[in-house]
């Protein structure tokens, strides 16, 4: 039976918290749950890129919202990973423009390379890939984004480059 | 050359800071509508201009704006739309990114003439190192007191904020992006009340795309009647274009809107021709959700005339032969590229991205994907064509917002051009083997093997 149920370590830093404050102020005192996409996210990153549903309560305790609301947001939007993932998860745009220009031969290759299939993380937790609809970066194709950032103009030369960076701890995954 | 407005300073090295941008004389417009003119003569400069929704559903910007409600006491908000996610439409990242003091200097000139105290820049998630370009202007730009308390000493307040998505195309549609800015799943809201009524948190909001707001601090610079004079007809000013596909110049373009496609598509200044030097297929002139357009009709229009990058002429006067400019997501096509898969993969996309708040949408595009999946693969039945056909007249109309026009348009107009295509993977399931199977025998070489009465 497939694993649902997934626990992490949570760690709200003094930072951390001061950053969720932060943007909970850019909305009216009263509509503190507008800030729930972007805390969300700043939850998410400094959480190995996922929300369990312990750290998904702590963000409805935080923004005194119910925790239902928490869930029904993050399993609507496609950033939000409800289970652990690869460090370095790529996401490879495999819509219209990146496909005339070759992303299904690259994540075939990308796959092929780090021995998994799409969506199944590498052994040793590193690598990920997956298929993603369309990116916005249509005349950058083929590309994929790698956390906060894009790759684009992606040819297999730059993906063998882009692994061994990350093998080598070189890539920075976000901006803050 | 095309007069440029938007991407006039793209080049200037450092524009991105405010100092610089500040040097080359940015923020004037701020300054003169705050100093010098009423928020209703803001109101009217924009009207006068004829500038258009540049989202895509193209609607006068100036009348949208005098839809708010003033009447109600409540605050007003400017909402701008950075949700881009149609597919073959990158432009406004390009704005933001390069240029993010000129959307900055938008919002607030926009705000003062909507008298929104507090708005907001909705971005799409996945452009989060956008996110925080923008964060820092803005940041600038507080700090050097134009935004705050009594900008300018005049006595108007604006907070200005950007909030980031995670993930959702449906997010563009307005009232999904007020849902989410909400802090909730982005689930379209039934019009009326339109927003400029009862929008973020219910009161009065005006969302505009990117683009649009972008344009505003020429218009109160220059006014309304200078912009007007550009372009052709009711397709005023210019436009950004983002190309992409089979192109050797793929990228983001600013066109004063009248330009012939031929002259865009195989001028050195624009696209420069063909990736490859192969024949030009197909193209989609406005993002994913816009009809295709087969090769003869793309430099003419039915009528015999050159075909123009208007609003106008691209839909051929309504007519079914007809595009549209939609968001100016250029997609071009070689005769390697294959229709039904090209269509398939859109479909996917719609499927992936309905709300599934509509009955039609939700189950719908499922079904066109997977009627368009198994004609791909060789296990398509000759009544699929019509199959496909019936379920995209349902979903069309049938739907709370414009996802479903959508996902039935790009199925609709593809079976009107490319109908042969259609039939050729369905009669021939042996030559279409693997996904390039346009590649090495172009559909150009093998129509013979079908004719509109096979099937």
């Amino acid at each position: 039976m497939e694993k649902t149920h997934f626990t992490q370590e949570i760690n709200m830093t003094p930072e951390l918290m001061a950053r969720i404050e932060e943007l909970c102020s850019h909305y009216p005192a009263d509509k503190r749950k507008s800030a729930l996409l972007p805390v969300l996210h700043e939850a998410q990153d400094a959480h190995d890129n996922w929300l369990s549903i312990e750290l998904q309560d702590k963000v409805a305790e935080i923004l005194n919202i119910k925790p239902v609301e928490v869930y029904e947001v993050v399993t609507f939007y496609t950033m939000y990973n409800r289970r652990p993932i690869g460090k370095y998860m790529f996401e490879f745009c495999q819509t219209s423009s990146c496909c005339l220009r070759g992303t299904e031969d690259l994540m075939d290759y990308t796959c092929e390379k780090l021995g998994v299939k799409i969506g199944e993380p590498t052994a040793d937790g590193l690598f990920e890939v997956r298929g993603v609809e369309c990116l916005g970066a249509c005349g950058y194709a083929p590309m994929m984004q790698l956390g906060d950032f894009y790759k684009e103009n992606l040819t297999k030369d730059k993906i063998d480059q882009i692994i061994d960076d990350c093998r080598d701890n070189k890539i920075i995954l976000h901006d803050k | 050359m095309s007069k440029k407005i938007l991407l006039e300073k793209i080049n200037v090295p450092g524009i991105k800071t405010y100092e610089v941008y500040r040097r080359e004389g940015g923020y004037a417009s701020v300054e003169k509508a705050i100093k010098a003119m009423t928020p209703d003569e803001v109101v009217e400069e924009v009207k006068k201009s004829g500038l258009r929704g540049r989202g895509g559903a193209g609607f006068p910007a100036g009348m949208k704006w005098s839809f708010i409600d003033k009447k109600s006491g409540k605050p007003r908000h400017l909402v701008c739309n950075a949700d881009e996610s149609e597919p073959g439409t990158f432009k406004d990242r390009y704005l933001m990114e390069f240029l993010p003091h000129l959307l900055i200097e938008g919002m607030i000139t926009s705000s003062f003439a909507l008298g929104a105290n507090l708005s907001y820049i909705y971005i799409r998630g996945e452009y989060m190192w956008v996110f925080k370009i923008l964060e820092r202007a803005i940041a600038e730009a507080k700090a050097a007191g134009w935004l705050g308390k009594n900008i300018l000493g005049s006595g108007y307040d604006l907070e200005l904020h950007v909030h980031c998505g995670a993930g959702a195309y449906i997010c563009g549609e307005e009232t999904a992006l007020i849902e989410s800015l909400e802090g909730k799943r982005g689930n379209p809201r039934i019009k009326p009340p339109f927003p400029a009524v009862s929008g973020l948190w219910a009161n009065p909001t005006v969302v505009n795309n990117v683009e649009t707001i972008a344009s505003v601090p020429w218009i109160v610079n220059n006014s309304g009647d200078d912009y007007a004079k550009i372009g052709i007809g009711r397709s005023t000013g210019t436009k950004l274009i983002s190309a992409s596909g089979h192109v050797k110049n793929p990228g983001v373009y600013e066109i004063e809107l009248g330009l012939t496609v031929d002259e865009f598509m195989n001028s050195d200044e624009y696209l420069g021709g063909m990736y490859s030097d192969r024949p030009l297929k197909a193209l989609i002139p406005g993002g994913s959700s816009v009809p295709i357009l087969p090769a003869d009709l793309i430099y003419k229009t039915t009528n015999g005339e050159d075909r123009l990058m208007t609003y106008e002429s691209l839909s051929d006067g309504g007519f079914a032969t007809g595009s549209m400019l939609g968001s100016g997501g250029f997609i071009v096509y070689d005769d390697t590229a294959c229709i039904v898969r090209n269509t398939w993969n859109f479909s996917r996309f719609y499927h992936h991205e309905s709300c599934g708040q509509c009955t039609p949408c939700r189950e719908g595009t499922g079904w066109l994907e997977k009627v368009l999946w198994r004609i791909e693969n060789g296990q398509g039945r000759e009544e699929d064509i019509e199959l496909l056909w019936s379920i995209q007249s349902k979903i069309e109309g049938n739907t709370i917002c414009p996802l479903g026009d959508a996902a039935s348009w790009p199925v609709a107009a593809a079976i009107r051009h490319f109908r042969e295509e259609f039939e050729y993977h369905i009669r021939f399931p042996e030559k279409i083997k693997n996904r390039n199977h346009f590649v090495a025998e172009p559909f150009s070489q093998v129509k013979h093997l079908v004719t509109k009465q096979t099937i």
